[in-house]
């Protein structure tokens, strides 16, 4: 079977998720500017520690391979070390995705002693000054001291999580260095106009100038970082970037909502994107296989204004929530798209017509002014 | 080195296999590969791997036809390459 009709198979779907996303909570002690799940306070209706045992349960009767934990910030969770261990029971992978503010030298000892665990630290500059802006005061150092207990613990090969940026862009050099110095692996994602995205996304995501920047870095040092897959849309100016290239969203991958809420993918918490919840009968598994949104999303693309390109073929037409929450038809251009066609379109996009999240747990604060964050 | 007919070898223990419509997707847990077995028959020696002394051993105990014997050794040689079978 070659490469392309195996992956026109996957698009069909498969009977459970290769890996997925799981945010444990919207608790987090940050404030970033382009969280893509507007997380801040906990959500009263978080899944309890015995009902996130009976998702990892399912999970692995569905040999799901591994899970990206997530939130908010997950290590707030007091349980934060009982779920990871149940997973590892269970023989699932973890990765977690982290601000760093938990880790401190017994917790990084802690995480190094454990066998299938990846952890990403998130980091969108490579100083303060870039980093912070985005973060909040002080995460970048925060952030560097989590990455400096992971490697005095020899918990191995972390990753360094970057969101590229247009602040960040010409960074991504300097980003690889770090990731080398730490003996860890560098991680870089598209942004997307997610949750508290959707306000910052004018002024962070990257040029149309950028992108192409972007495209000719990763075919350069595409083997030597993780991207998630995520800037497929960057295909039509060349040879395609290493990956699937393609949409996984309710195919191969998807998102459980601290409150057991399942989504598409990471990106588009809202209502319309919403599958089910792990609470109704025949719980994940049922909402997977059945639900009336994943099945759709396993029919043949609907190709729109796309279809004239003739570059669909390497684009697919781009991420479904980028197009989503800037007011795009869903098939149509990515607003990134790089041959301009999305500009156009974003510029009669009716700004009062973008969705908003369905759920918002941000803070009460102004949320471009940096937060200060407590260092324990 | 390569994996040939005579390699004792077996699935890395660090590697899941799930059985899918199409064959079986193998996920490497340490290095993060998804590798596609791509045919039932495939997914069949790399399970039986460790039961026999050698690949052809295994090959044998499974019936398969000595004329896709050549097949089955490029496909474990490039799982081996890939650390998702190790050599015993």
């Amino acid at each position: 079977m070659s490469a392309s009709t195996l992956v026109a198979q996957l698009k069909h779907g498969l009977d459970a998720p290769i890996c997925l996303t799981w945010e444990i909570t919207y608790a987090c002690n940050l404030q970033c500017i382009h969280c893509l799940s507007s997380s801040g306070r906990r959500d009263p209706r978080e899944l309890t520690t015995e009902q996130a045992k009976e998702v990892l349960n399912e999970l692995r009767d569905l040999q799901v391979f591994y899970v990206n934990i997530g939130g908010g910030e997950p290590m707030i969770r007091q349980d934060f070390f009982d779920i990871l261990e149940y997973a590892e029971q269970c023989n699932i992978g973890v990765k977690f995705s982290t601000n760093g503010t938990y880790i401190d030298a017994k917790n990084a000892q802690r995480l190094a002693a454990m066998k299938y665990l990846d952890i990403q630290i998130s980091l969108d500059g490579i100083d303060s000054t870039t980093n912070d802006v985005v973060r909040g005061e002080g995460s970048y150092a925060v952030a560097r001291r989590a990455m400096n207990h992971l490697r005095d613990a020899n918990f191995g090969a972390f990753k360094i999580s970057v969101v590229v940026t247009r602040h960040n862009v010409d960074q991504l050099d300097e980003f690889k260095t770090l990731a080398d110095s730490y003996g860890a692996q560098l991680r870089i994602t598209r942004m997307r106009p997610s949750g508290r995205g959707i306000d910052s996304w004018k002024d962070l995501h990257p040029t149309q100038i950028q992108q192409r920047q972007i495209y000719e870095w990763l075919v350069d040092h595409g083997d030597t970082v993780l991207t998630g897959d995520s800037f497929f849309h960057l295909n039509a100016l060349g040879p395609a970037l290493p990956g699937l290239n393609m949409c996984g969203a309710g195919r191969v991958v998807c998102l459980i909502d601290p409150i057991g809420d399942v989504y598409a993918c990471p990106f588009v918490i809202h209502d319309q994107f919403k599958a089910g919840s792990i609470h109704n009968q025949g719980g994940f598994t049922q909402v997977w296989r059945n639900s009336e949104l994943f099945v759709s999303l396993r029919q043949p693309d609907s190709l729109g204004a796309c279809m004239s390109c003739g570059n669909y073929d390497s684009c697919q037409g781009g991420c479904m929530a980028a197009k989503f929450f800037t007011g795009l038809p869903l098939d149509g251009p990515d607003p990134e798209c790089v041959l301009g066609h999305g500009d156009e379109l974003l510029r009669v996009a009716d700004i009062l017509l973008i969705p908003k999240p369905t759920m918002d747990h941000s803070r009460g604060v102004r949320l471009n002014t940096p937060q200060p964050i407590s260092v324990r | 080195m390569s994996v040939t007919l005579d390699t004792a070898c077996e699935l890395d223990p660090r590697v899941s296999l799930r059985a899918e419509p199409f064959g079986a997707l193998a996920y490497h847990h340490i290095n993060r590969k998804l590798v596609f077995l791509r045919h039932p028959d495939v997914v069949a020696v790399v399970q039986d791997l460790s039961q026999h002394p050698t690949l052809a051993d295994t090959l044998t105990a499974l019936g398969v036809h000595p004329d896709r014997w050549p097949s089955f050794v490029v496909a474990v040689d490039s799982l081996y390459s890939s650390e998702f079978i190790r050599v015993r």
